[in-house]
């Protein structure tokens, strides 16, 4: 009976690493589609307000976005090098690539921060009086830039502790070079951000 | 299906425990709200979703006792146009969304595919914490300053920007429930594609678990739509940004697009795992293989398809090109084929077959009747100029609760008496079920069908009063609704006093041949003993016709 007991209180978590991965990328479809919601919705008002929207984007510093298009770009290099470097057993190096993504991601943030700041001591803000004054499709302009790259920073923030999380099991050997789905998955995440970004980043700074 | 294998899912050495005695680290109420187990979580999400469902209703009786007659009865406009909401919000978001995949999929679908679990299932456990997280995001609003929304389920702009009630609660709540929707959804698909038993290919797969593989692809695919346009709804009353506030320049009718482009495939999220349901209840009652497998299995992935592509149906007339108009129509149109199929192919089933009328078939048959009539309506309402007469009417409220409750809520009540035995290991009282089908059949007829014909009269929906015309068809419909609920409540009686009292359920009452009935019931906590291996095709009913009966 005791030996019964043991085999059946453990739980139903099997180890499969394709099934992983494949819930994973149904998880990234969801998101795609989230963010598809809101490119539908640019779209939309490109066409409405095309003058507004090339007038309003020139208010943007594409520098800023310049750099925080570099500064992701290189975190997903440093994202697939820390998986490549636990796949080849070197635990150290995959836990020095992760934590220079994560420090690429509180650039990001950091550098968002400044951009967001001198929008809002412009007097740029949803429902600013500033704002309200402007045509409407500088309004959705900015309405959309505001929620999108919003929306984005959040996503962001979330891989960041991901990753934050994922350091942790590096540095504890739950994660190892025979076990690492965990680490690939979170990198997958992480790409997702990146390229999500490079969509952004033409639609709201370059195309006028 | 290997029907000689009778005995796996006995514990280990032999030994069977049924899963709520199996021994586990937590204690009482824990051994519920933080088990992993698939069928413990598909009877926490039976059991939550079955008390939303009757505060829903209750909702939905003082509606109808408020329009018995014309003017003030119970209750003022502003709380009418609450309640109205609510029922809404509730019935859609909270019960019958999730209804299905959730409770019977969660139980049964490891089971149908000779699996322990599902892919993931602390993601799984998750999933009803987020519906359990939800529902009281969205309920709260009832005790916050100000009162629930009154917008109705759909939430359209401009008044959900404008209204003083508390609709955020509603939107986060929608939204929340749409994540733990996500999850299932890909959840089930990942273990179709890895969990199978061996032997399983595709086309040995029960049709329920086909329909819940189309169910789960429209969780994934349409859900987030909605997710991100509730989430700019509640951005837009909190911060102004104009999206959707024509104010501001925003699109009042892109809301609408969005919100369909979800809502409309939602249904289909309502109805298919339904059919699914029947696709499983039929064939063991008719003794026969079902008829057309391939076909049935395949229109539900092209109901998920087309499915997706009707949306603006719903908008006929807010005013689109003449183009657009007539594209929306035709796919509406062709949606009808594949669920013409279905149907088809179940009455072919029936035809010939050895008909036993127990309780879960009578619910079977109910749901072909109404989803029939439901369906038919539904392309009246698909053709361009007709939709223009009985568009915003109660034909549509009609229409909706034939497919919805005469749909889907028979094929949950089907799906309950079918594995009930199988999910609590007792046999209810089947002629007290009867009776409760008699009742809940007749009654739905009242209560719905006046309002095609007050629809079309020219009744509106979500009106609080009405002319003195439409008196009787609202009288008969609210006496509908007094032979409908004691129907409901004497089939949750029954099913509560045979938790108690009922007799012990054999491990295949009903003679059915998929995987689920090869084990013992309730099943043990690792379903098999030892993963089956399926040989067979899912409804083998040639050892019936050679006189052989399936006991075990």
């Amino acid at each position: 009976m005791n030996q019964l007991v043991e085999s059946v209180v453990h739980e139903h978590v099997h180890r499969d690493d394709v099934g992983a991965k494949i819930g994973m990328w149904l998880f990234l479809f969801t998101e795609l589609i989230l963010f598809g919601g809101m490119f539908l919705a640019y779209a939309v008002y490109r066409y409405q307000y095309g003058d507004f929207f090339a007038l309003a984007s020139k208010k943007l510093d594409v520098f800023f976005g310049l750099i925080n298009t570099l500064i992701l770009l290189t975190s997903s290099l440093t994202m697939a090098m820390s998986i490549t470097a636990i796949r080849r057993e070197s635990k150290k190096l995959s836990m020095l690539f992760l934590a220079l993504t994560i420090f690429f991601a509180l650039l990001f943030m950091v550098n968002k921060y400044f951009e967001w700041s001198a929008k809002f001591s412009s007097g740029i803000f949803p429902g600013s009086t500033e704002l309200l004054n402007q045509p409407k499709g500088i309004i959705i302009y900015f309405g959309l830039y505001f929620v999108m790259t919003g929306l984005h920073a959040l996503h962001v923030l979330i891989g960041m502790v991901i990753l934050l999380v994922m350091f942790f099991y590096l540095k504890s050997d739950v994660i190892n070079s025979d076990y690492y789905i965990m680490l690939e998955n979170s990198g997958l995440y992480w790409h997702l951000v990146d390229i999500i970004w490079i969509f952004l980043f033409p639609l709201f700074y370059l195309i006028h | 299906m290997m029907l000689t294998d009778i005995k796996s899912g006995n514990g280990h050495n032999g030994e069977y425990i049924d899963f709520y005695n199996a021994p586990t680290k937590r204690k009482g109420i824990f051994k519920w709200i933080f088990s992993t187990d698939h069928k413990r979580i598909g009877i926490l999400y039976l059991v939550s979703l079955l008390t939303f469902f009757s505060v829903a209703v209750i909702f939905g009786f003082l509606m109808r006792l408020e329009l018995i007659a014309p003017g003030k009865t119970i209750m003022d406009p502003q709380t009418y146009n609450q309640i109205f909401t609510l029922h809404g919000v509730i019935m859609i978001f909270l019960f019958i969304i999730p209804g299905i995949p959730a409770v019977f999929g969660n139980f049964l679908l490891p089971l149908m595919i000779g699996a322990r679990d599902v892919a993931f299932p602390r993601l799984n456990l998750l999933s009803w914490w987020l519906f359990i997280l939800g529902g009281f995001v969205a309920v709260i609003s009832l005790f916050l300053p100000g009162g629930p929304a009154d917008t109705g389920w759909t939430f359209y702009i401009p008044y959900s920007v404008r209204t003083n009630t508390n609709v955020i609660p509603a939107l986060m709540g929608a939204f929340i429930l749409g994540f733990s929707s996500i999850l299932t959804g890909l959840n089930f698909i990942t273990t179709i594609h890895r969990m199978r038993a061996p032997g399983m290919s595709w086309f040995k797969m029960p049709l329920f678990v086909w329909s819940l593989y189309a169910t789960g692809w429209i969780q994934i695919l349409a859900t987030p739509i909605v997710g991100i346009t509730l989430l700019l709804v509640a951005i837009e009353r909190w911060f102004g940004v104009g999206i959707f506030d024509p104010a501001l320049g925003g699109d009042p009718i892109l809301y609408q697009h969005l919100f369909w482009i979800y809502s409309h495939p939602a249904v289909y999220i309502m109805i298919l795992p339904a059919m699914g349901v029947i696709s499983e209840v039929i064939p063991v009652f008719s003794r026969r293989t079902i008829f057309g497998y391939k076909f049935i299995a395949f229109s539900s992935i092209a109901i998920a398809f087309f499915g997706s592509l009707v949306w603006a149906h719903h908008m006929f007339t807010v005013g689109m090109s003449g183009t657009a108009m007539w594209i929306f129509s035709l796919l509406t149109f062709l949606v009808a084929i594949p669920s013409a199929i279905k149907v088809f192919n179940w009455v072919s089933t029936l035809y010939k077959g050895s008909i036993e009328l127990e309780p879960p078939m009578l619910f079977a048959l109910a749901f072909i009747f109404n989803f029939t009539i439901g369906g038919f309506t539904g392309l009246m309402q698909g053709a361009l100029s007709l939709n223009i007469h009985i568009h915003d009417t109660y034909f549509i409220v009609g229409h909706f609760h034939y497919v919805m409750f005469g749909g889907t809520g028979f094929g949950i009540f089907a799906a309950i008496h079918h594995w009930f035995p199988k999910m609590f290991g007792k046999m209810y009282n089947k002629r007290n079920a009867k009776i409760s089908f008699a009742l809940i059949l007749g009654g739905f007829q009242l209560l719905y069908f006046p309002m095609f014909i007050m629809g079309y009269l020219g009744m509106p929906r979500r009106y609080y009063d009405y002319l003195p015309e439409f008196h009787i068809w609202h009288l008969l419909s609210t006496i509908g609704s007094w032979i409908l609920i004691p129907g409901l409540i004497l089939m949750f009686v029954n099913l509560i006093m045979a938790l108690k009292k009922g007799q012990r359920a054999e491990a295949n009452p009903w003679g059915g041949v998929t995987l689920e009935w090869t084990i013992p019931s309730p099943p043990s906590f690792e379903n098999f003993e030892k993963i089956p291996v399926v040989e067979k095709e899912p409804y083998d009913f040639t050892h019936y016709e050679l006189g052989e009966e399936v006991k075990n």
